[in-house]
């Protein structure tokens, strides 16, 4: 090994060049990194001050009082919004589950080379043709809208979501803790579930707090299937059923039969109307909606971090 | 031959956030030697070695005290070019790590990292590292293929050309052969012999034969009470291996722990 071939080149020039380029390049990061939080700052900001004067505690107790007239709340969005998340949940997370267990069980199979095409596709349609879909399979068949319809929509948003994030996770996990569960003669059922789950499941549970917090968010997929509902109110439904000696089946049937109205929904309707108490409404519900899906999202990716220190990534 | 210090590290410290991996650790590493570090699984060996050319740098919340002198210069001075560090103290990792292009894209990555873009030059020098390394015979004939299509004996000896590519004066090898076979961990051990006709080289391994085969110097480190760190022993390979000074560097090579 000579040692002249670096003699021809001008080494301190080479680190030199290296150490502006280096600065330059560091200050657009930096540049660039303010410029994309700028947009999220913003919106917070000026969602706090339009609709932040507007929230007390009446906003979150009341249905809402008749068109013209002030006070009042949004009691029924906030718990329409509730049901239908708590249906999609209901209705997307065990298959979703089950589907990303398979893609990382046995993923080279065709099937899973499906799954996964036709999950990325389904993440890709767009939320309003989802709401048509399950206009036409759900709301039609019953002749009327409800929470049930409106939570099916959701559940539809939520599941490419879960699949996908739910995979990663699994796939986050070692190989070695599948084999060395597997290598005991253990089934794979319970390989998965007692191994892998238990090693994955904060991360999966961030996925799933994600996709809630974007069902959360949908109006599209609500408007031809949960239609919207002043009088969404399951404490008032409650106390009809109790006084008609109804079973906790049957008022639970009218909780998710009822057509239902949703946080983003509301915010949609209101902001188009020409009264100036609802436009403030609808800044307010703007605001509910910002601080639980942020709350969620902000939770989700605290825990997320939280996971990957805890794999030394 | 004389003896000429090219490295040395006064009172190295190392710390990831609260927690003192490396306590204040002083050895020379002696220019044209092979330095082996020996110790127990934990004691801080590879984080030493990677405190010898910055790498630690990468490593978020990590902070060095002390010291570490190459050529009289402290490479933790501020101002000093990690990109010139770097290019002066080359490492060689545990797994072969060969990028995903040809074997001579792989050999020139460095070279043209400082500028080395003639055709020629650079084929003289792939050469000169390939052979260097002693793969050249066997890659001669496919410099264009992937390194990643190599043997694990044949991709760790890519991975040495390819850091030796940069003529760097010292070269630092974290166990490079613990991933191979016996006979790719031969040829890794005879090549070391060769280099160090050229290079400085620290080598940290958990094998102990390997130690003594290869190595003019050893270290041994063994964690203290708070899990740090810290040098028990530094001598001529001969001699702590065969008249070790301390009890506990005893008790180590003769296999009573670790």
């Amino acid at each position: 090994m000579q040692k002249d071939i670096f003699a021809q080149v001008d080494l301190p020039r080479v680190y030199r060049r290296r150490q502006l380029v280096n600065s330059v390049m560091l200050g657009l990061t930096g540049l660039f990194l303010v410029l994309a939080i700028i947009p999220l700052i913003w919106i917070t900001v000026y969602v706090i001050i339009k609709g932040g004067h507007y929230i007390n505690l009446d906003f979150f107790i009341h249905l809402p009082r008749p068109m013209g007239t002030s006070g009042g709340g949004v009691l029924q969005a906030i718990e329409g919004s509730f049901v239908m998340v708590i249906i999609a949940s209901v209705i997307a997370i065990p298959p979703a589950l089950l589907a990303a267990f398979y893609l990382v069980t046995a993923p080279n199979t065709p099937l899973a080379t499906a799954v996964r095409f036709s999950t990325d596709l389904l993440a890709g349609i767009p939320s309003i043709v989802i709401g048509l879909f399950i206009y036409a399979i759900v709301v039609v068949t019953q002749k009327h809208y409800s929470a049930l319809a409106g939570g099916i929509a959701l559940s539809t948003i939520m599941l490419p979501v879960i699949i996908r994030s739910a995979e990663e996770m699994l796939k986050l996990v070692p190989r070695e803790l599948r084999e060395g569960a597997l290598a005991l003669g253990s089934p794979e059922w319970k390989a998965a579930l007692r191994v892998m789950l238990p090693a994955a499941a904060e991360g999966i549970l961030t996925g799933i707090m994600l996709s809630i917090a974007r069902a959360t968010g949908e109006t599209a997929p609500l408007l031809f299937t949960a239609l919207g509902n002043d009088n969404y109110e399951i404490g008032n439904m409650i106390r009809q059923g109790v006084r008609h000696h109804q079973s906790v089946l049957a008022i639970l049937g009218q909780i998710l039969d009822q057509p239902a109205d949703a946080l983003p929904l509301t915010l949609w309707k209101y902001a188009q109307q020409p009264y100036p108490e609802r436009v403030q409404q609808a800044w307010a519900v703007a605001l509910v909606l910002l601080l639980f899906v942020l709350t969620l999202n902000i939770l989700a990716r605290f825990w997320l971090s939280h996971r990957r220190r805890q794999l030394g990534e | 031959m004389t003896l000429t210090v090219k490295m040395e590290t006064k009172e190295l410290s190392v710390f990831y956030k609260s927690f003192q991996a490396i306590h204040a650790v002083s050895m020379p590493m002696y220019e044209n030697k092979v330095t082996a570090i020996i110790g127990p699984s934990g004691c801080g060996k590879s984080t030493f070695l990677r405190a010898l050319n910055r790498m630690n740098d990468l490593v978020p919340g990590s902070r060095v005290t002390g010291e570490v002198i190459l050529d009289g210069g402290n490479i933790y001075d501020q101002g000093k070019d990690v990109v010139e560090v770097r290019r002066r103290v080359g490492m060689v990792f545990q797994r072969p790590n060969p990028f995903p292009m040809s074997i001579y894209d792989n050999v020139a990555f460095g070279p043209r990292l400082y500028g080395l873009r003639k055709k020629a030059l650079l084929d003289e020098l792939v050469e000169k590292s390939l052979r260097g390394a002693a793969l050249w015979d066997e890659v001669k004939d496919k410099l264009s293929q992937s390194g990643m299509a190599l043997s694990g004996g044949q991709q760790q000896r890519l991975c040495i050309a390819r850091a030796i590519a940069i003529q760097p004066e010292v070269i630092l090898m974290d166990e490079p052969a613990s991933a191979l076979d016996p006979v790719a961990t031969l040829r890794i051990e005879e090549l070391i012999g060769t280099m160090k006709q050229w290079f400085t080289i620290v080598i940290v391994t958990h094998n102990m034969q390997q130690a003594a085969r290869i190595s003019d110097y050893t270290a041994f480190l063994l964690m203290n009470e708070e899990r740090a760190g810290e040098l028990i022993e530094f001598s001529g390979t001969e001699a702590l291996f065969t008249r070790p000074k301390d009890k506990r560097t005893e008790d180590y090579i003769t296999g009573r722990f670790g």
